[in-house]
């Protein structure tokens, strides 16, 4: 235990800013909540990760944000255990004939008002995976999507600008 | 009259505004030490405010009792803090009940909770019941024998008179059975508000929750009301911590300055004590669920080592 | 206020003459079912109230002395009303009147199958002999009473002979019973033949002059006589065999009015008869209560049988009373009278509460197992939706039983945790161990009581029915509800009003040991010790609610959103939710089961029955995870064997010859005219 103290005491904090990024990377496509909620989520965001049958490459990155390079908890975000919890869906993948209807259930076990934020190419038109006997759609056939992230995978600074810019607040 | 109304207004504005900041600053620490630069200290209360404004999704296997949990969680807590001494000793409604009515209402709001864990009828409800009950029935003879080492040294289990006690004759504090009656109590303290290593209050994993399980079905300001309860009974627990083992700056007149001084007094307290469960959060791995059974045990003991040194050595 | 002893006496034999009335009327009307059930209930019932009314005016102040000579041998028939017996006779008809109103719906279901007459006649008999019992002044009337009340609830026990765990437990329970019985006639007589009277008046004086070896063997078996009738470990056996398979308003009766007469007679001979004792009966006595209510608790985490886990929930209760009585014992034998009385009265006072809130327990589950007909909670679920009125009244038993405020359980013990931790008043190293000990026992129970009690309502009644007939259950009738809702509502009372309790308790405790207890109340506290602790149980229930009703209406101030829509369980998205998926009662006790694994020696089966044409399916998985009765295989068994053994070898005696059995009675014969001469 002595030398994991003397580890965190010679570590400063590693947290780096939030660059912006390129146009392409974002696409904002619905308005599914007032502007008083969205003020609300500026300030304090659940989120649940739903995996809809990706490739698990969308996951490493979002699984990076809670790292202390990007420390998705500076923003008032939190990933949390339980769609009752939470207030965005992150969505990944595209969405299977399995998975289909569990990514329903769960959006209607999530309590109004909410966003659904789709991460990576396919969540946005199935990427590679189109036209296959096992997807569905991309995530806007089950669920209305406020904001596309593209990328196979995207960067994880990319994916904390989409949920930026769903709550339209600047980093 | 008035300063009496005043002071227990005081009392219960603190617990129910600073259970949040209490929150947020343990959560700081954490992610400073995480080398992180983490939310702010301000992040409990709009977490809270959010909740509030969300609507409330109830699973149609529950019953008027997952319904009613929320509010009298907080009702237990908002009572207790009227009842713990968190600024003055002369606490005006203090004669409600001395430590163990308090502790009884603390497994009140846990029984309750319980209960909602039940009702939704899902599995991790009711594996969190079933571990909530286990780990609060086995941490409570440490509790009662704690207090019993406090009783015998103060010569009194009301709250009220323990703290004029020590801080009137300071010498009674300095032995060891003193701070074995501490350490056992903070044992209990991480155990009964679901700290680590006994739970994690941060885990997705539903087989390592305990008090989280049992929450998962909750939402909106059901949720909202029983965070904030979770927050005041760890302010509570802490101030119980502050206020009986180390009474300095507890007011013991009701005077505004003494008030103010045990103010501060109590906030830098409480600042300590939320570093301290930084790190031992931050320096511990939860344990397994079928090892908490030591950990408190380990904890009785010292708890009875305290009573056996007031005996023996007076 | 002096009330005339003709009154007590008119009162009294009012009451007989509703008990005989109902008894015997119950048997009258054999061939009418229906009037036979409803003339022993109703007499039952009247008979009850004229005992509360009795018990209430001895509380009081009344006294009666009555001696009916010739009507038993030696000293004729003795009865007298002091406020400790008053006090058990309230406790008695508290119980019962709730009891026989109860049993006036829940009967009905018997009609046809078992004997009603009979029922009712036992029942009738049952009750009168309890009252009379704690009224009895003198050894035979005693002895006499107590076997006419063993026998009669028997009876009560055996009304479903049919069920082989129910000749099990009469069985059982008629062979502890006589062995406690056994006990105690040969204490009373050793104490009766010591002190040269049968009258229990004259032997608080006389027993003073007794030598400690007499003493202390009149002792041990006086307890052992009363302690197998309270039910303390281990002799507790009978308890969670007899009390689930009576009918549910007799297992009301005498899991919260019966086993209290053993606690009735622990007092008796602790605090009247045989005077202030060594230290080391108070201490076996608090080390006793302690085991017994740990162990009691921890077997009832892992029942599954509703009313076998509210007869362990019995013997942890008795282990209560005894820590309070033991603590008693002991300060009395340091010389601390005030904190003497102080325990007593902790004890007292947890009997009545315990009266109150098991047989409401109790009487929930009867009406559980009259609407579902069964009493495993594997089957139960989602009653609180079927059976919602029944479902609130076992919740606020429960709560009371957990010992949570403001409910009565709290109270009794938050008194009985005063006095023990009192005793530092003490200075003798080891009693002061004991009582810690103690403290951790009384407070490792209560939790684990808690505990318990979660599993017992939440699995009950919450979430889906997990079986058909669960599903299909509908609340019970008014007769059985009612009595219900009166045992509630003295639940609530005794919690936030404890000083109408606390006055009359006082006034006995000082009748039996001459002290002032150490503690002053009044309409809205109590303290103990001067400044040792306090409560204030009434303003804590005003305080909840007035919190409960303040922070919805803050909400709805500051805006909160109040929306509410209803979904199904979050279960990670998949298609179905059904009763499959809820907690069990195995598993919920499961963490209690591995942390004390040396407790119970769990044994687990798991059977796993394979597709036949492949090991890689599994049609059925099978697991069983039972506990072992450690106090049958370690205790009784091996006496038995012992027993079996002498007797078979005793049989040499049975020689079957004639000329042999003269020459007994002829010997038999010269020794008792050589021995009496």
């Amino acid at each position: 235990m002595a030398s994991l103290f003397e580890y965190i005491l010679k570590t400063p904090v590693v947290t780096e800013a939030l660059r912006p990024g390129a146009d392409t990377e974002i696409e904002v496509i619905a308005r599914q909540i007032d502007d008083r909620a969205r003020k609300r989520f500026g300030r304090s965001l659940h989120i649940r990760q739903v995996d809809a049958g990706s490739c698990n490459g969308c996951e490493l990155e979002i699984g990076a944000l809670n790292n202390p390079y990007y420390d998705l908890e500076r923003f008032g975000m939190y990933f949390v255990a339980s769609p009752r919890h939470a207030d965005c869906l992150l969505v990944t993948g595209p969405v299977t004939r399995n998975m289909a209807d569990p990514l329903k259930r769960t959006y209607d076990a999530t309590p109004a008002p909410k966003i659904v934020v789709a991460v990576g190419d396919c969540a946005h038109d199935c990427g590679v995976f189109a036209g296959g006997y096992a997807v569905v759609g991309p995530v806007s056939a089950i669920l209305p999507v406020d904001a596309v992230v593209h990328g196979c995978p995207p960067e994880p600074r990319a994916i904390l600008l989409g949920i930026l810019a769903a709550l339209e607040r600047r980093a | 009259m008035l300063t009496e109304i005043t002071i227990e207004l005081l009392q219960l504005l603190m617990v129910m505004l600073g259970s949040p900041l209490l929150v947020g600053v343990i959560r700081k620490a954490k992610a400073r030490l995480q080398g992180r630069r983490g939310a702010s200290i301000g992040q409990p209360y709009a977490d809270l405010r959010k909740l509030l404004t969300k609507e409330m999704v109830v699973s149609e296997n529950t019953s008027w009792i997952f319904r009613f949990t929320p509010y009298l969680l907080a009702t237990t807590m908002l009572l207790s803090a009227l009842i713990v001494p968190v600024l003055t000793t002369r606490t005006p409604l203090g004669f409600m009940g001395n430590i163990i009515a308090l502790m009884y209402l603390f497994l009140l709001g846990t029984f309750f909770l319980a209960l909602a864990g039940l009702d939704a009828g899902s599995a991790f409800g009711g594996m969190g019941s079933s571990r909530e009950v286990a780990i609060a029935a086995l941490a409570e003879p440490t509790v009662l024998i704690a207090i019993f080492g406090i009783a015998l040294r103060a010569g009194t289990t009301s709250l009220d008179s323990i703290i004029t006690r020590f801080a009137a004759e300071p010498l009674l504090m300095l032995n060891a059975g003193h701070l074995l009656a501490f350490f056992a109590f903070f044992i209990v303290a991480l155990a009964e508000n679901g700290r680590l290593p006994v739970d994690n209050p941060a885990t997705h994993l539903e087989l390592t929750m305990i008090h989280e399980a049992m929450i998962l079905e909750y939402s909106g300001r059901l949720l909202a009301l029983v965070e904030w309860a979770a927050g005041m009974k760890l302010f509570l627990f802490l101030t119980l911590l502050s206020n009986l083992f180390f009474p300095w700056g507890v007011a013991l007149t009701n005077t505004p300055v003494a008030l103010v001084t045990a103010f501060v007094a109590l906030a830098v307290k409480l600042l300590l004590f939320a570093w301290a469960i930084a790190l031992v959060e931050t320096s511990v791995a939860k344990l397994r669920l079928f090892r908490v059974p030591e950990l408190l045990a380990g904890s009785f003991t010292l708890a009875l080592l305290a009573v056996v040194t007031a005996f023996f050595i007076k | 206020m002096i009330i005339d002893s003709t009154v007590m006496l008119n009162l009294l034999l009012v009451t007989l003459a509703c008990f005989s009335a109902g008894a015997v009327g119950a048997l009258a009307m054999a061939p009418w079912t229906n009037l036979s059930r409803l003339v022993g209930n109703a007499g039952a019932l009247l008979g009850a109230l004229g005992a509360f009314a009795l018990g209430i005016a001895g509380i009081v102040g009344g006294n009666l002395q009555l001696t009916v000579p010739d009507l038993l041998p030696i000293g004729g028939a003795a009865l007298g009303v002091d406020r400790l017996s008053a006090f058990f006779v309230v406790v008695i008809a508290a119980g019962a009147f709730p009891a026989a109103l109860y049993a006036l719906g829940y009967t009905r279901e018997y009609a046809g199958k078992h004997s009603l007459a009979g029922m009712g006649f036992a029942f009738n008999v049952f009750i009168a002999t309890m009252i009379l019992v704690v009224l009895a002044r003198n050894v035979l009337t005693f002895l006499f009473l107590w076997e006419a009340m063993s026998l009669a609830s028997y009876f009560l026990v055996m009304t479903e002979p049919e069920r082989e765990d129910t000749v099990d437990a009469g069985w059982v329970y008629f062979v502890m019973t006589h062995a406690g019985f056994a006990a105690l006639f040969m204490g009373f007589l050793l104490l009766a033949r010591a002190t040269g009277t049968m009258d229990f008046a004259n032997w608080s004086v006389a027993a003073i002059e007794l030598d400690p070896t007499s003493r202390n063997l009149i002792f041990v078996l006086l307890a052992l006589g009363f302690g197998s009738k309270a039910g303390v470990i281990p002799l507790h056996v009978w308890l969670p065999r007899a009390h689930p398979a009576a009918p549910s308003h007799v297992s009301a009766l005498m899991s919260g009015v019966m086993i209290k007469l053993g606690v009735y007679g622990l007092v008796r001979v602790a605090f009247d008869w045989l005077g202030t004792g060594p230290v080391w009966w108070g201490g076996t006595m608090l080390i006793v209560g302690a085991v017994s209510a740990v162990l009691g608790v921890l077997y009832a985490l892992v029942e599954h049988d509703l009313k076998r886990l509210l007869a362990y929930h019995s013997v942890e209760n008795i282990g209560i009373i005894l820590l309070g009585l033991g603590g008693g014992m002991l300060f009395q034998a340091h010389g601390l009278e005030a904190l003497a009385a102080l325990a007593l009265i902790a004890a007292l006072y947890h009997t009545l509460n315990h009266a109150a809130f098991k047989s409401l327990l109790f009487m929930g589950a009867g009406a559980v197992v009259l609407a579902t007909h069964t009493r495993n909670m594997e089957e139960l679920g989602g009653l609180i939706k079927r059976m919602p009125q029944t479902a609130t009244f076992f919740l606020v038993g429960s709560v009371a039983i957990a010992a949570l405020p403001p409910f009565n359980g709290f109270i009794s013990e938050w008194l009985t945790f005063q006095s023990l931790l009192l005793s530092f008043q003490i200075s003798a190293h080891t009693v002061n161990l004991i009582f810690a000990l103690g403290i951790a026992a009384l407070a490792l129970t209560s939790g684990l009581a808690a505990a318990c009690f979660v599993k017992a309502f939440g699995i009950t009644f919450l979430a889906l029915p997990r079986s058909e007939p669960a599903a299909l259950a509908r609340e019970v009738e008014w007769t059985m509800r009612a009595p219900m809702a009166l045992l509630a509502f003295a639940c609530i009372a005794l919690g936030v009003a404890p000083f109408v309790i606390l006055a009359p308790l006082e006034a006995a405790v000082f009748d039996l040991m001459g002290a002032h207890a150490d503690m002053k109340f009044d309409w809205s506290m109590v303290v103990a010790n001067d400044s040792f602790g306090w409560v204030a149980p009434l303003w804590i229930a005003l305080g909840l609610g007035a919190f409960l009703m303040a922070i919805p209406l803050a909400l709805r101030s500051i805006g909160a959103n109040k929306r509410r829509r209803y979904y199904e369980t979050w279960g990670c998205g998949r298609a179905l939710q059904t009763a499959r998926f809820e907690y069990t009662a195995t598993a919920f006790a499961n963490p209690f089961k591995r942390v004390f694994a040396l407790l119970y020696r769990p044994v687990k089966e798991l059977d796993i029955e394979f597709h036949p044409e492949s090991r890689y399916f599994v049609r059925t998985i099978a697991y069983y995870n039972e506990g072992r009765l450690i106090f049958e295989d370690a205790l009784y068994r091996p006496l038995l064997r012992m027993i079996q053994a002498l007797a078979r070898e005793a049989r040499v005696l049975q020689s079957g010859n004639v000329h042999g059995y003269l020459v007994y009675i002829l010997v038999a014969l010269v020794a008792l005219l050589i021995l009496t001469v």
